[in-house]
């Protein structure tokens, strides 16, 4: 994958020398290993500093409302489904933005890495399929296959949906018989059992937001645990409070998120708020056959009225 | 100066022993990563922990406090009259902890315990703390600590600093507190105080030669807060900030906090809670003004106060101690070590 980065540094040179437009959104190299950034790029001597590999966990999607003039952005297969779903949305303008489209093979899934060392990873380096990680005690060679997200391991749009132009030959698109096995595992348990599970899941939420703030859906310019006249959430440690922050932000995200996991790549605590979205994921499909992200010109499900709606009370 | 030798088979019971005397916190392994919990029977802390995603300040400042309560039941005389929650005044012991750590506490406490002002839940908390934090031999990749003004022995702050000698911890009894939460724990075995001076010395040095990052601090003094406040860089700095909590929430020298009131039925209570200037909420005026609007201002806030207003305000270095939990957990990779260095180097072209 790391190939398409030259093709990436070209057409973002290309584009700036050109004036076609004012800035390019991508990513660059992280101070620590295993870490890249956004950034944005304004002057065509600096796309030498973009780079792209699997380590650009984060959306882009997210850095590119409220921009002035036309801005180039670089866009994995997810981050072009947001992409779109910020078009049917009108939180940007098609002809505004001009998409890099990369097709992806899969981001890695650092935390799984981490836990491999007892000590700090001082190197990551990637070699196609190969990753290789050093700390001060031990060199390992790892399957990247072996070491994907979760998002990524069961996604099936790793392709661009949208783009202007591809920094690299169409990947193959994954066919899954199952494609929600974690939320049928989590759904077969009994309620009890259920209920635990989410509570664990959220035992250590300090509440920081980075999972909404990571997140290209949610863009509300108050949300509604900020909202202080009525006061919706409390806003302290309160389990009560904590739980209804998760609960709600998934809803809010039903049949609009196209599972990318910035959410849980942001996440300082490592929590699997995935665990929440997934199953709302799975309803919008079974329910409608509805996947987010996919068409400009489809309005989403929650979003319109339908004869064909599977539910009684609308008719 | 006492040293003790605590034989590390002797170590557990001695730490049972003190829970006679004391509530005990240590950093405990997690499936999410290593945390300061409170030591609940039979619970250890985790000697070998150098990187516990939250530092030491939850235990004299948690997340969530509740300060204040009243009745909102207006039969009652007392109604709607604020009273403070009864402070826990056991003496409790925070264990396993890392230096720089209980040098950020002496970093908080310059706000909370002021000639004008005395935080009466951070100070009685501060009072009732022993504090025990064990040398980091190996420092790891992030520690900055060094050039923060502290290091991975470090002892400001600290009542008692061990050193992990394989099989045994050799613990050098820094205050009266130490020793006392030393006797509590029947850890008497007195250690000969030159061979183990010189012993924390080969340490302290091996580890501060393992610190490969570092800061550069030396000119932020001397530059104007306006030069600093006007620079060019800010935008670029900021543009990756997604605006979470989570580089305030892991410092362990971030204080600011917002206060809640919530109510339930006839009972009301009075909290504070952590705050992040990162939030498009930090001090937001009642009269809807908000004094940093953009994700810019608010970066730079973080970045100002830490590292110049507070340096001019106190003339105690930095508000960083260089344990690198905000370069670990940030989201975006937005390095303090980074910002800290383009704005020491900054020169304001003419």
């Amino acid at each position: 994958m790391d190939t398409c980065i030259q093709k990436i540094r070209e057409i973002a040179f290309q584009l700036l020398d050109k004036k076609e437009v004012e800035k390019v959104i991508g990513f660059s190299n992280g101070t620590i290993p295993m870490a890249t950034s956004p950034i944005t790029i304004a002057s065509k001597q600096d796309t030498e500093k973009l780079v792209f590999n699997s380590t650009c966990g984060l959306n882009l999607a997210n850095y590119i409302r409220q921009q002035k003039g036309k801005i180039a952005v670089i866009a994995k297969g997810c981050d072009s489904r947001n992409i779109v779903t910020h078009i049917i949305e009108n939180q940007v303008k098609r002809d505004q933005i001009y998409i890099i489209g990369v097709p992806c093979k899969g981001m890695i899934n650092k935390s799984k890495i981490k836990a491999l060392f007892e000590d700090d990873i001082l190197k990551f380096t990637e070699d196609g399929d190969t990753l290789i990680v050093e700390s001060s005690s031990k060199k390992e060679k790892l399957n990247k296959k072996e070491y994907l997200r979760d998002n990524c391991r069961l996604c099936q749009h790793r392709n661009p949906v949208i783009y202007d132009v591809l920094a690299g030959e169409p990947v193959e698109e994954q066919v899954l018989d199952v494609p929600y096995p974690d939320v049928e595992k989590i759904a077969a348990l009994d309620a009890d059992a259920r209920w635990l599970h989410f509570q664990e899941l959220t035992k250590n939420c300090i509440r920081c937001y980075a999972c909404r703030n990571a997140c290209p859906l949610c863009y509300c310019p108050t949300c509604f645990v900020d909202e202080s006249g009525p006061q919706w959430v409390g806003k302290g440690q309160d389990k009560t409070d904590v739980n209804t922050f998760h609960f709600l932000r998934a809803f809010h995200c039903a049949g609009r998120c196209t599972d990318c996991g910035a959410c849980a790549e942001a996440c300082p605590m490592d929590i699997n708020v995935r665990d929440f979205t997934r199953k709302l994921n799975k309803d919008a499909f079974d329910m409608f056959g509805w996947e987010a992200g996919l068409d400009q010109t489809k309005r989403p499900p929650l979003d319109a009225y339908s004869p064909d709606d599977p539910n009684d009370f609308i008719k | 100066m006492k040293f003790i030798t605590i034989d590390k088979k002797n170590w557990a019971k001695g730490i049972e022993k003190s829970r006679e005397t004391y509530r005990l916190f240590g950093p405990v392994k997690d499936k999410n990563g290593s945390f300061i919990r409170d030591l609940e029977n039979d619970m250890l802390p985790d000697m070998n922990c150098h990187d516990s995603v939250l530092s030491v300040k939850s235990v004299l400042f948690p997340q969530t406090e509740k300060i204040l309560f009243t009745t909102l039941d207006e039969s009652k005389e007392d109604h709607h009259i604020m009273k403070r929650v009864p402070a826990d005044t056991r003496q409790r012991a925070v264990v396993g902890i890392q230096p720089y750590d209980a040098k950020a506490i002496q970093l908080v406490k310059l706000n909370f315990d002021t000639d004008d002002y005395r935080d009466p839940y951070w100070c009685d908390a501060y009072e009732a703390t022993t504090f025990v934090g064990v040398g980091i031999n190996k420092p790891g990749p992030f520690d900055f600590s060094t050039s923060a003004g502290t290091g991975p022995f470090s002892e400001t702050g600290l009542d008692v600093l061990m050193a992990d000698l394989d099989n045994a911890y050799l613990a050098k009894v820094l205050t009266d507190k130490g020793g006392a939460f030393m006797a509590s724990c029947g850890f008497d075995t007195i250690a000969d105080e030159k061979e183990s001076r010189a012993l924390f010395d080969i340490l302290r040095k091996e580890a501060e030669k393992n610190i490969r990052s570092q800061v550069d601090t030396g000119k932020l003094k001397d530059k104007t807060v306006l030069e600093l406040h006007e620079a060019p860089f800010w935008d670029d700095i900021a543009f990756s900030c997604i605006n979470c909590g989570t580089c305030t929430f892991v410092c362990p020298t971030c204080w600011c906090f917002d206060i809640q009131d919530e109510a339930k039925q006839k009972s009301a209570g009075r909290f504070r809670n952590w705050d992040t200037c990162m939030s498009p909420l930090f001090t937001k005026h009642a009269t809807g003004h908000n004094p940093r609007d953009s994700k810019t201002q608010r970066v730079r806030q973080r970045f100002m106060h830490k590292l110049k207003y507070f340096l001019d305000k106190y003339d105690q270095g930095i508000m960083c101690v260089g344990c690198g939990r905000c370069v670990k957990s940030c989201p975006v990779n937005i390095d303090i070590r980074e910002v800290c260095n383009i704005m020491n180097s900054y020169e304001k072209k003419e």
